[in-house]
């Protein structure tokens, strides 16, 4: 099998890398107690560099995006890019032996693909084919993986440990990580990024308005968002 | 991950309203919900981004069917009962507060996302339900949006919603955690007393880039 692999950032071994490095910091940060949260330190360091390049390069260019472009095209690029995520989350809902989730999702990219026009229009669904969310994290939960530490990672932001393995799978798997054309790839992952962020521009505000502390604000809704997530929903409710 | 705050934001669109006479938790929902997001279509002051008029909105509309108390003893938990009754009284007040802003800045950002209501089903007699909504957006896939209500004396009340898997007041219990064992239970007052002060200085300052003072 030839592996003229020219991908810039080679997945597995980075997730393995991203991993090593959550693993060798537990060692004896200072934390506030917070038991899925024992690299609390490291994780406050990272989340500032991130709201930094945020601030700096990601948000601005998400802003122009969204200033210039009119929102049938914005949801137009973003179907796109759903559109091509759905093989993946297909896959990830037959790993989680969820056989007819899986077909569904098989069906919306042949749909949409087709009739929606490469997945421009998401008419698979207005058929009735509804949009689900898997990654490799989720499944690696549902076969049971405890999350691990709580991870911010550079640039990719919250994690888990296991979220992070996830998250290399999550690459290896994407299709658009194997376009050789090193200019093209980069432009499709700009456009892809700047395209979710201008998606979440009117919710920074309310979050800065919602939370006491941002950093641990995201954290914990990010922990709860995943076990509802590897649940599909029916996470139980916490008792007091 | 900022997709959580959307989330939040989002879903925070879909309020309750005032009914007199008792109704079921889920006619309350759909009925508040609807007029408000009516209102909001039609008051050209609030597309124009006025956040006084969301505030006055969500006070008349929205609060009366949030049971602050039981909620905010909810998000503090075991501390709860570490503070004495002025101080618990001052943290339900600081606690309406935020969320009334949140809320309206969330309001403030309604642009056509429509609303379905799920198949409720109850048993008589019940006194804690849940009622499940959706929210379609133009762009982003649907979150879910589920209100837990109590009948109490004055009527179905909320106390807890979970956006897209997140329970509001399981979120704001670790923060509050944090700063009481921290700080203790003034520390946590005092926190919040100052995020409201602040954020009462922006609304006022509103698109202006002239000093808001930053909080914390």
């Amino acid at each position: 099998m030839n592996t003229n692999n020219t991908k810039t950032i080679s997945s597995l071994p980075t997730a393995t890398l991203l991993v090593a490095m959550a693993a060798a910091l537990l060692g004896g940060c200072a934390t506030s107690g917070n038991q899925a949260d024992p690299v609390e330190g490291f994780n406050r360091a990272m989340f500032s560099v991130n709201e930094g390049l945020d601030k700096v390069v990601i948000k601005p260019a998400a802003q122009a995006y969204d200033f210039v472009t009119p929102q049938p095209l914005q949801t137009g690029v973003s179907n796109v890019f759903g559109n091509v995520g759905d093989l993946a989350i297909g896959v990830n809902n037959l790993l989680q032996g969820k056989p007819v989730d899986a077909l569904s999702d098989g069906g919306r990219v042949v749909v949409n693909t087709t009739l929606g026009l490469l997945g421009i229009f998401d008419v698979a669904s207005i058929m009735g084919l509804e949009k689900h969310e898997e990654d490799f994290g989720q499944t690696f939960g549902r076969w049971g993986v405890g999350d691990g530490a709580y991870v911010v990672l550079p640039f990719f932001g919250p994690r888990t440990v296991r979220d992070t393995v996830g998250l290399g799978f999550d690459m290896y798997a994407d299709p658009f990580s194997y376009i050789e054309h090193v200019p093209t790839r980069n432009t499709v992952a700009a456009v892809r990024i700047v395209s979710g962020r201008a998606a979440l521009l009117k919710a920074d505000k309310v979050i800065e308005e919602a939370a006491l502390d941002k950093y641990s604000y995201i954290r914990d809704a990010y922990l709860q968002r995943r076990h509802s997530l590897i649940q599909d929903g029916n996470a139980p409710r916490r008792a007091e | 991950m900022k997709i959580f705050a959307l989330l939040f934001s989002v879903a925070l669109l879909a309020p309750l309203a005032v009914q007199a006479e008792e109704v079921a938790p889920d006619a309350l929902v759909k009925n508040v919900t609807n007029e408000v997001l009516e209102i909001i279509r039609k008051d050209k002051d609030i597309q124009a981004g006025n956040t006084k008029r969301v505030l006055e909105l969500v006070e008349q509309k929205v609060l009366p069917n949030f049971n602050f108390p039981h909620m905010t003893a909810l998000a503090m938990g075991k501390e709860w009962k570490q503070a004495s009754p002025a101080q618990q009284k001052i943290l339900t007040n600081e606690f309406r507060t935020l969320l009334v802003r949140t809320y309206s800045n969330a309001l403030a950002a309604y642009k056509n996302q429509t609303v379905e209501y799920k198949p409720f089903r109850m048993q008589a007699g019940e006194t804690d339900v849940t009622v499940r909504t959706l929210i379609n957006q133009p762009s982003g896939k649907p979150i879910t949006l589920d209100y837990s209500l109590e009948k109490i004396a004055q009527g179905w009340k909320v106390y807890d919603m979970t956006v897209a898997g997140v329970s509001l007041v399981t979120n704001y219990r670790e923060s509050f955690g944090n700063e009481v064992r921290t700080n203790g239970v003034d520390g946590l007052i005092k926190a919040l007393q100052t995020k409201n002060g602040s954020q009462s200085n922006d609304s006022n300052a509103s698109q202006s880039p002239a000093a808001a003072p930053a909080s914390k």
